[in-house]
């Protein structure tokens, strides 16, 4: 265990970089945005939320048992409710019931 | 009407509680056994507020490593945050004193509830992205906090509780594919992260994908640029 002045300098480092890295952005394009990055802005949404389910599952191992089979399940739960139903709280609910269900009980 | 935007907030907030609190714990727990107490749990997830970003800190801090080490961890472990902040330029441009918080508390999951740019009905919209960017603040605080004092001890087996937050992105890509017209940024985003998993691993893989949807989305821009319209 290290002394907790060395602690907290650490604790600070990492908020004062997580801050640096939100606000970039804002305080680099304060006057103006220029089209590309605007651009990007637009585009950028439905791309991140695909990157952070890839993010999410990327420790899913396909090649071993249960190859994959409770994250794939419970994707599908999730998917075909939303489209369903279009409850954000009933969709992942039911998803992380089932793969909680799927996790301890059938694999 | 002020009382309309709360609660409407705090509705919206709602997919996010039960994944933070068990997210926090999670890290508290880990926190507690690493030896550090609850003011910590608290200093760190009020200040540093990042889920990965604090998993990785009880590491950085209980094997005691430099500075620089840390600074250069977190800005890989983060780097993401600086597309979020780009796509939420224009949401954010008018946010008046509720600016700086709003910046400050973009993580994935408060980005993921906020990137349509909507708000509801009857919500003041400045007010209400500030109380949702909050009340997600507050659950992953109270989680932290909870996980740290309690231990291990939970009564249940947690596993798989992780889940939850899969589940929130997976219904925020399908809430998008709906109501988006084009959907060549979202396949890109999956396409792109996945080839850079398979080719860099899951441990290095993050910033890889970022540049590769950055230059795929560069290269689409003719085709995509002004079609693409939120509804």
């Amino acid at each position: 265990m290290t002394s907790p002045v060395h602690t907290a300098a650490l604790i600070a480092v990492m908020a004062i970089g997580s801050m640096l890295l939100r606000f970039l952005p804002f305080l680099v394009f304060r006057k103006k945005t220029p089209p590309f990055i605007a651009y990007l802005g637009k585009v950028l949404p439905s791309a991140i939320i695909g990157m952070l389910i890839v993010y999410c599952l990327r420790e899913t191992n396909v090649t071993a048992m249960p190859f994959g089979l409770p994250e794939l399940i419970a994707t599908g739960i999730v998917v075909l409710l939303q489209i369903w139903k279009r409850k954000t709280i009933l969709s992942i609910i039911a998803g992380t019931a089932a793969y909680m269900l799927l996790l301890q009980v059938v694999f | 009407m002020k009382n309309k935007t709360v609660k409407l907030a705090f509705m919206k907030s709602l997919p996010v509680l039960a994944g933070y609190i068990v997210l926090g714990i999670g890290f508290g727990i880990l926190l507690s056994k690493a030896g550090y107490g609850p003011l910590w749990a608290f200093a760190m997830s009020v200040l540093i507020y990042g889920g990965s970003m604090q998993y990785v800190g009880v590491d950085l801090i209980s094997g005691g490593v430099s500075i620089l080490m840390t600074a250069v961890t977190t800005i890989m472990v983060n780097a993401r945050h600086l597309f979020y902040s780009i796509s939420m330029l224009r949401v954010y441009k008018d946010s008046g004193k509720y600016k700086p918080y709003l910046i400050f508390s973009l993580t994935d999951e408060t980005y993921s509830l906020l990137c349509d740019g909507k708000t509801p009905e009857g919500a003041e919209p400045e007010k209400y992205r500030f109380l949702v960017s909050l009340f997600n603040h507050s659950y992953w605080i109270i989680g932290g906090v909870i996980g740290n004092i309690l231990g291990s001890v939970l009564p249940f087996s947690s596993r798989g509780i992780e889940f939850s937050m899969t589940a929130l992105f997976i219904s925020a890509f399908v809430e998008q594919w709906i109501t988006m017209k084009d959907h060549i940024p979202a396949i890109s985003g999956i396409a792109c992260t996945l080839i850079s998993l398979l080719i860099f691993g899951p441990e290095n893989f993050l910033i890889p994908a970022m540049l590769l949807i950055t230059l795929t989305l560069s290269l689409l821009r003719g085709r995509l640029d002004g079609k693409e319209e939120m509804k």
